[in-house]
C-alpha cells in the first residue's frame, strides 16, 4: 500500500504547507508542486499502472480525493489572502473623508435672474409666453395708450427719465402688453420680463432701475375671479400651496378694477414681525381688469373680450426670498455675495 | 392724508368699532391705512396739576418750591424753574414715572436737597408749539384752562388723545382727500348711514351787490367761481378744538381766518383762498391766463415768472394769486385786517398740473386741484366758511355771494346692468345688492336702472368703473377664486431658450453672472479710449439724468463689468470670473426714433482664467452654439486690449466679438492693477451664427493611429498656420489635432518655439496601417517647410 500511504503523505504535506503560505504567491507554488504538470499527484497517478487491477480504481478515487481536498483548500486559502491582502490595501488607501472636496469650479446665475426664470416658469406653465420689448420706449405706448395722457396725476408715481418729448426709458413693462396687444388677436396670455427705469435716488430700498414681470391676459370672458384664480395660483406655485393671500382696492390708471395683492407674511403667517412691519401680509404686486379704452386703443374690441394685467416687482421678491436687506447689493455684485447664493 | 378718528366719526356711527378695526376695513375698501398714531401713546402719567402754594428755593435764587393738587389725598411738591407759574394756576405735571414725547422719563429726585416729586411740563416737552396752543408761551410752563380738573390726564384735556390716521389716497379719488370723503367711506364700508350737513348763515348782513366784480375770461380753465364777503373781521387765534383738528391732519393752526379756510379744505377737499379787500384794486378779481413776462410774488415770497400757460386771479392791475396754488404777498390776512374775500373755486386739473410744473411748486391746494375737484362743491364749501365765521365769531358775514359758472362738463349717466357686472366679476350679485352699494356712496340709480355718480366722482366713466365700486362694498375678498378655461400652450422662443441656454453654459464654466445699470458717464467711454469718433459713442442721451455719470444709456457692457471687477479687487476677493449678458444701446440720428437695442456678452477674469481660459470659454459657447469652428485672429492694433494678446473671433466672415488681456493703461482707469481678460461677444451675431442641432457622428469601427509631432518653427507664427497645413495635408483622415506642449528656451535655437501636436488618424472603413499614417506625416511635414516649420529633431 505504498501508494495509499504516498497520497495520505501528499495530502497531509500539502495541506499543512497550504494552510501555512501567507502569500498568494507561495500558494501558487505549492499548487504546481502538488497538482501541476510535473507536480507530486502527477507523479503519483502516473505509477498508478503498476498497481493490480482491482486496486486501481479505489487508488484513483483516492487520488482524486486528495486532488480534490488540496484544490478545496487552494481556493479557500487564496480567497482568504486575496481577501487579507484587499484588506490590507484599503487600508492603506484610507483617506480622510474629512479633507474638503475639489471646488467643480462652476459659477452661479445672479439671484435676480434665477428668480426670473423661476417666475417665467410659473407662467409658462399657466400657458403664458414671454414677451420683449424695447426698454428706450415711445411715451406713446409707456404712458398714453395706457389711459395717462402727458398731464395725468398718476405719471407722478412714476418719475421719469426723458430722452425727448416722445421718447422715453420705460418705467414700466406695460409698454410691452400694448406692442403686443397691437401686434396680436387675443386670446393673449403673456408676461413682460425686464429693465425698467425710474427716477429715484439709490438706497437700501430704491434704485432707478429695476426688474418687473408684467403680465397680460386678454379673451372673451375673463373675469376678475380669473384675475384672482391666476395670481394666487402664481403665489402659491413661488411660495408654497399654504401661502394665504388678499386683495385690496387701489388705483392704477390702465386697470379698472384695480388691486393690489398682498401675501401673508411667510416668515410670521401673519401674526405680524419685523418684516411685514407688523401688518401680517406683504404687498406683492399691482394688478386689474384692463380698462376698454386700452383695449380699444389696441384695436380690440372691449363688448367681446375682457382681460386681466397685473405687475410685480422681480428685486424686492428677490430680495425676500435670500434675505437680502439691501438693494445695492444686486447690483454691486461682490463675489462673496454671488458664491453665497 | 391724514385725518383724526373723532373728525371721521363725526360723519356716521362707529361705536363699537375698534380703531383697528376701523383701518383694517377701510384699507380693504380701498382707503389704504398706511399708519395711525395718537399723541397720547407717547405721553404717561402727565396729570394737571393746581398750584396751591409756592415759595422761593432756599438754596437758589430762581427756583420756586411748588405744592401742587395732583388730585391725589394730599399735594405733592415740584420744584421748578420755570418763572411764568402763579398760585392758582392749573398746569400739566409730569409725576414719578411718567413718559414724555421722545421717550423721555420723569422720575422722584432732589433739586438742591428740595424733593421735587415731579415736573411741571412747558408745550415743548409734550411735543407741541404755541401755534397750537396760542395762549401759551414758548420758554415756559404750559397754563391751562383754569376749568382742568386736578389730576385728570393732561392728554385728555389737552386733546392729545384722539388717533389720527394717515390713509394713502390713489390719484383717481381727489373726493377722499378729505375727512367727510373718508368718513362717507367708513359710512359706505360698515354700512351705516353718512351724516353730512348742510351748512347754513344765520346773520347775514347787508349785500356784496356792488362790493365787488368778478370777471371769468378763461372759462375753459376756471370752471367754477363763488366768493364771499365778511366784515369787521376779528382775527384772533381759533378754537382749541379746530387748532387740535388741524394739527392732527398735519396742518399748522395760524388764526381763525387762516384756519377757517385750511379747515374747510381738509373738511370739503375745497381749497380756499382769503383775500385781504384793501388789497383787491378797484374791488374787482379778474380770471384770466397771465401775461407774458407777467411776475408775481407769492405767499413765500418768491418772485415768479409767469407765462401765458398759467391761470392767474387778478385785480384790475396786476396778479393777485396763481390760480389754485398760492396767493401774491399782499392776498394774505392781517391783524388789520378789516375786510375779507373768501374764494372758493374750481379750476381746470391739467392747467393746475401745467402751472405746476412750470413753476416747480406744490401746494395742499394744488395737489387737490391738480386731481381734479368737483364744480359743484364750491358754493357749499363757502357756505361752510361762512358759517365757520359765524361760529367762531371772526367776523360779519355779508350777504349773497358772487358765482360765475365756466365750462362746467355735463354730469355723465351710465347704464346698471347687473348681469353684465356679475359676468365682469365673476360673482353672482343680487341687482338689489349693487343698488344699495351705489346708494350709499351717493349714486342716484332710477328704476330703469341709470346710475348718475355724485358730481364728486369724476373718476366714474364706465361700466369697470361702476363694477371696482360694487366689488369694493362687496369685498375684493368675496368675489371668487377661479382657474382660466380655455387652452394655452407656451414655450419660450428659440432665442430666448438660447439666451437662457448660453448663461447655463457660462455658469458651468465657473463664471458668475452679474447684474449692473444700462446707463453710462459721458466720460465712461474715454476710459476705454475709445477714439471720440467711435462706434460707441453713438449713445442715447438721457434728457434729464441724475448725473454726468449716469447721463446715456450705456453702448458696451465693459465699463460696469469693469467697475465690477475694481469693487472686487478692492475688497481683495483674490480672484474672480464674471459675465453679463445685457442690452447696450445705439442712438439713431433722429432721436425721435428707438434705438437699435442690441445684446451683448461680457466677460472678465482677473487672477483667474487668462487669455486661453476666456478663449477657451468663447470656443465653449461656440460649440455649444453649434456655430462652424471660431477662428480667432491677432488683433494687434486695439485701444483697448493688449497688442499682443488679443483676438478678434470670426465664425465664418462674421466678426462676433473681441477678447484679449486688457491694456494696463484701460486696467488703471478702473483702478485696477491685476491684468484682466476680458471677451466683448455679440449675442445678437452668435444666435445668428448658430448651427441647428447637433447630428450624430457614428462612433468609429476602426482603430485609430496616434502621431505625435514636435514642430519647430519661427516664434511668429502662429500655431493655426501650422495647423491649417496639417488639416490640408491630412485631409479626411485626420480624426483630430491638439496642442499638448508649446516650448521656447534653451533647447531650440533663439527665436524659435516648438510646438508638440497629437494627431489621431483614422480610416472611416478600414484599418489603417502605419505605412498610411507615415505617409500623411510626411506630406504634412513637406507642408510645413513652406511656412519654415520642421520637426523638432
Amino acid at each position: 500500500m505504498a501508494i495509499k500511504e504516498t497520497l495520505d503523505r501528499i495530502r497531509e504535506e500539502a495541506l499543512s504547507a497550504i494552510k501555512a503560505a501567507d502569500a498568494e504567491s507561495a500558494i501558487e507554488d505549492l499548487r504546481v508542486r502538488y497538482l501541476g504538470k510535473k507536480g507530486e499527484l502527477t507523479a503519483i497517478l502516473k505509477q498508478m499502472g503498476t498497481l493490480p487491477a482491482e486496486e486501481r480504481p479505489l487508488m484513483g478515487q483516492l487520488s482524486n480525493d486528495v486532488r480534490k481536498d488540496i484544490e478545496a483548500l487552494i481556493a479557500e486559502r487564496s480567497s482568504e489572502l486575496r481577501q487579507k491582502a484587499q484588506e490590507l490595501r484599503f487600508r492603506a488607501e484610507a483617506l480622510d473623508v474629512t479633507l474638503p472636496g475639489t471646488d467643480p469650479h462652476i459659477g452661479s446665475r445672479h439671484p435676480l435672474e434665477t428668480v426670473l426664470d423661476d417666475i417665467k416658469e410659473i407662467f409658462l406653465g399657466m400657458g403664458f409666453n414671454v414677451a420683449e420689448g424695447p426698454e428706450v420706449e415711445f411715451d406713446h405706448y409707456c404712458f398714453e395708450m395706457l389711459n395717462m395722457p402727458k398731464h395725468h396725476p398718476a405719471r407722478d408715481t412714476q418719475d421719469t427719465f426723458y430722452i425727448n418729448d416722445n421718447v422715453l426709458l420705460r418705467t414700466q413693462t406695460s409698454s410691452v402688453q400694448i406692442r403686443t396687444m397691437l401686434a396680436q388677436k387675443p386670446p393673449i396670455r403673456i408676461i413682460s420680463p425686464g429693465r425698467v427705469y425710474r427716477v429715484d435716488t439709490v438706497d437700501a430700498t430704491h434704485s432707478p432701475i429695476f426688474h418687473q414681470i408684467e403680465g397680460l391676459v386678454v379673451d372673451k370672458g375673463i373675469t376678475m375671479a380669473d384675475l384672482k384664480g391666476t395670481l394666487a395660483e402664481f403665489i402659491r406655485k413661488l411660495y408654497g400651496a399654504d401661502i394665504k393671500v388678499r386683495f385690496r382696492p387701489h388705483h392704477f390708471p390702465y386697470t379698472e378694477p384695480s388691486a393690489e395683492m398682498d401675501m401673508e407674511c411667510f416668515r410670521c403667517h401673519g401674526e405680524g414681525c419685523s418684516l411685514c412691519k407688523g401688518e401680517g401680509y406683504i404687498e406683492i404686486l399691482g394688478c386689474g381688469m384692463v380698462r376698454p379704452e386700452v383695449l380699444e386703443g389696441c384695436g380690440i374690441d372691449s363688448s367681446v373680450y375682457s382681460g386681466f394685467a397685473f405687475g410685480v416687482g422681480a428685486d424686492r421678491i428677490t430680495m425676500m426670498r435670500y434675505g437680502i436687506n439691501d438693494l445695492r447689493v444686486l447690483f454691486e455684485n461682490d463675489m462673496r455675495f454671488l458664491q453665497q447664493l | 392724508m391724514n385725518a383724526p378718528v373723532s373728525w371721521i366719526k363725526e360723519y356716521t356711527d362707529l361705536e363699537g368699532i375698534s380703531v383697528k378695526e376701523l383701518c383694517d376695513a377701510l384699507t380693504m375698501s380701498g382707503s389704504k391705512v398706511e399708519r395711525w398714531t395718537c399723541e397720547a401713546d407717547e405721553i404717561k402719567n402727565v396729570v394737571v396739576g393746581e398750584v396751591l402754594e409756592m415759595h422761593r428755593h432756599p438754596d437758589s435764587d430762581h427756583l420756586w418750591v411748588c405744592s401742587v393738587n395732583c388730585g391725589g389725598d394730599k399735594p405733592i411738591q415740584i420744584v421748578t424753574g420755570a418763572q411764568n407759574v402763579s398760585t392758582g394756576d392749573k398746569v400739566p405735571c409730569a409725576l414719578d414715572g411718567a413718559l414724555l414725547p421722545g421717550g423721555k422719563t420723569i422720575s422722584s429726585g432732589k433739586l438742591r436737597g428740595e424733593v421735587s416729586d415731579g415736573m411741571m411740563c412747558s408745550l415743548g416737552e409734550l411735543g407741541l408749539t404755541v401755534h397750537d396752543f396760542p395762549d401759551c408761551i414758548e420758554d415756559g410752563i404750559a397754563i391751562l384752562d383754569p376749568s382742568a380738573e386736578p389730576g385728570s390726564d393732561v392728554c385728555g384735556v389737552l386733546g392729545l388723545d384722539d388717533t389720527s390716521i394717515e390713509f394713502e389716497i390713489t390719484s383717481n379719488r381727489p373726493d377722499c382727500m378729505c375727512v367727510s370723503g373718508l368718513g362717507r367711506e367708513a359710512a359706505a364700508t360698515f354700512r351705516k348711514p353718512f351724516r353730512f350737513p348742510e351748512p347754513q348763515i344765520r346773520h347775514a348782513s347787508g349785500s356784496i351787490e356792488g362790493m365787488l366784480s368778478v370777471k371769468n375770461e378763461t372759462p375753459e380753465n376756471c370752471l367754477r367761481y363763488t366768493a364771499a364777503i365778511v366784515k369787521n373781521v376779528r382775527v384772533k387765534p381759533s378754537p382749541m378744538w379746530m387748532r387740535q383738528r388741524l394739527r392732527l391732519c398735519g396742518v399748522r393752526p395760524i388764526n381763525n381766518i387762516v384756519d377757517i379756510t385750511n379747515y374747510v379744505m381738509l373738511e370739503y377737499n375745497q381749497p380756499m383762498h382769503a383775500f385781504d379787500y384793501r388789497n383787491v384794486k378797484d374791488s374787482e378779481i379778474i380770471i384770466r391766463q397771465a401775461r407774458e413776462g407777467e411776475h408775481i410774488v407769492t405767499l413765500d415770497d418768491i418772485d415768479r415768472e409767469l407765462t401765458p400757460d398759467m391761470m392767474v386771479i387778478a385785480d384790475s392791475e396786476k396778479p393777485i394769486a396763481v390760480a389754485g396754488i398760492m396767493g401774491g404777498e399782499y392776498s394774505g390776512t392781517y391783524d388789520d385786517t378789516n375786510t375779507v374775500i373768501f374764494e372758493s373755486a374750481c379750476f381746470n386739473a391739467v392747467n393746475v398740473r401745467y402751472t405746476e410744473k412750470g413753476l416747480g411748486m406744490k401746494t395742499e391746494s394744488s395737489v387737490r386741484f391738480e386731481k381734479g375737484l368737483d364744480p359743484e362743491n364750491t358754493l357749499r364749501a363757502l357756505t361752510r366758511a361762512l358759517e365757520l365765521v359765524e361760529e367762531l365769531d371772526a367776523g360779519d358775514v355779508v350777504s349773497g355771494f358772487v358765482d360765475i359758472k365756466g365750462n362746467i362738463p355735463e354730469r355723465r349717466t351710465l347704464l346698471l346692468e347687473p348681469e353684465k357686472i356679475n359676468a365682469f366679476l365673476g360673482t353672482d350679485l343680487p341687482a338689489e345688492e349693487m343698488v344699495s352699494i351705489l346708494r350709499s356712496l351717493e349714486f342716484e340709480v332710477s328704476d330703469d336702472m341709470t346710475v348718475t355718480p355724485p358730481s364728486f366722482r369724476a373718476d366714474i366713466l364706465l361700466m369697470n368703473d361702476i363694477a371696482e365700486e360694487i366689488a369694493r362694498f362687496y369685498g375684493y375678498n368675496n368675489v371668487p377664486s377661479t382657474v382660466m378655461t380655455g387652452v394655452a400652450t407656451a414655450q419660450l422662443t428659440e432665442r430666448q431658450h438660447f439666451e437662457k441656454d448660453l448663461a447655463m453654459r457660462l455658469v458651468s464654466a465657473g463664471l458668475y453672472e452679474v447684474k449692473t445699470y444700462s446707463f453710462m458717464g459721458t466720460r465712461t467711454l474715454d476710459l476705454l479710449n475709445e477714439p471720440s469718433d467711435g462706434e460707441l459713442r453713438n449713445a442715447v442721451v438721457i434728457s434729464n439724468p441724475f448725473g454726468d455719470d449716469t447721463a446715456l444709456m450705456r453702448t458696451t457692457l465693459l465699463p460696469s463689468m469693469l467697475e465690477v471687477v475694481s469693487r472686487n479687487v478692492n475688497a481683495r476677493v483674490a480672484s474672480g470670473s464674471f459675465f453679463e449678458i445685457g442690452v447696450t444701446f445705439h442712438a439713431h440720428e433722429d432721436t425721435n426714433e428707438l434705438p437699435d437695442e442690441l445684446k451683448d456678452l461680457v466677460i472678465a477674469s482677473y487672477n483667474s482664467l487668462g487669455f486661453y481660459g476666456v478663449k477657451g470659454i468663447v470656443e465653449d459657447i461656440c460649440r455649444n452654439a453649434n456655430t462652424e469652428t471660431p477662428v480667432f485672429t491677432a488683433l494687434t492694433d486695439s485701444h483697448l486690449y493688449h497688442p499682443g494678446r488679443a483676438a478678434s473671433v470670426y465664425v465664418g466672415d462674421t466678426l462676433i466679438g473681441t477678447m484679449g488681456e486688457l491694456l494696463p493703461s484701460v486696467a488703471a482707469n478702473f483702478n485696477i492693477k491685476e491684468k484682466v481678460t476680458a471677451a466683448v461677444i455679440s449675442v445678437e451675431k452668435l444666435f445668428a451664427v448658430r448651427g441647428g442641432v447637433r447630428r450624430f457622428t457614428p462612433l468609429p469601427k476602426f482603430p485609430a493611429m496616434t502621431r505625435d509631432l514636435a514642430i519647430v518653427c519661427d516664434i511668429s507664427v502662429p500655431s493655426g498656420a501650422i495647423e491649417r497645413e496639417i488639416r490640408i495635408a491630412c485631409s479626411d483622415i485626420l480624426e483630430s489635432i491638439s496642442v499638448f506642449d508649446v516650448y521656447t528656451g534653451d533647447k531650440v535655437p533663439a527665436g524659435k518655439k516648438s510646438i508638440a501636436y497629437s494627431l489621431v488618424l483614422r480610416h472611416k472603413d478600414r484599418t489603417m496601417t502605419d505605412d498610411e499614417a507615415d505617409t500623411a506625416i510626411a506630406r504634412s511635414l513637406k507642408r510645413l517647410e513652406r511656412i519654415g516649420a520642421s520637426l523638432r529633431s
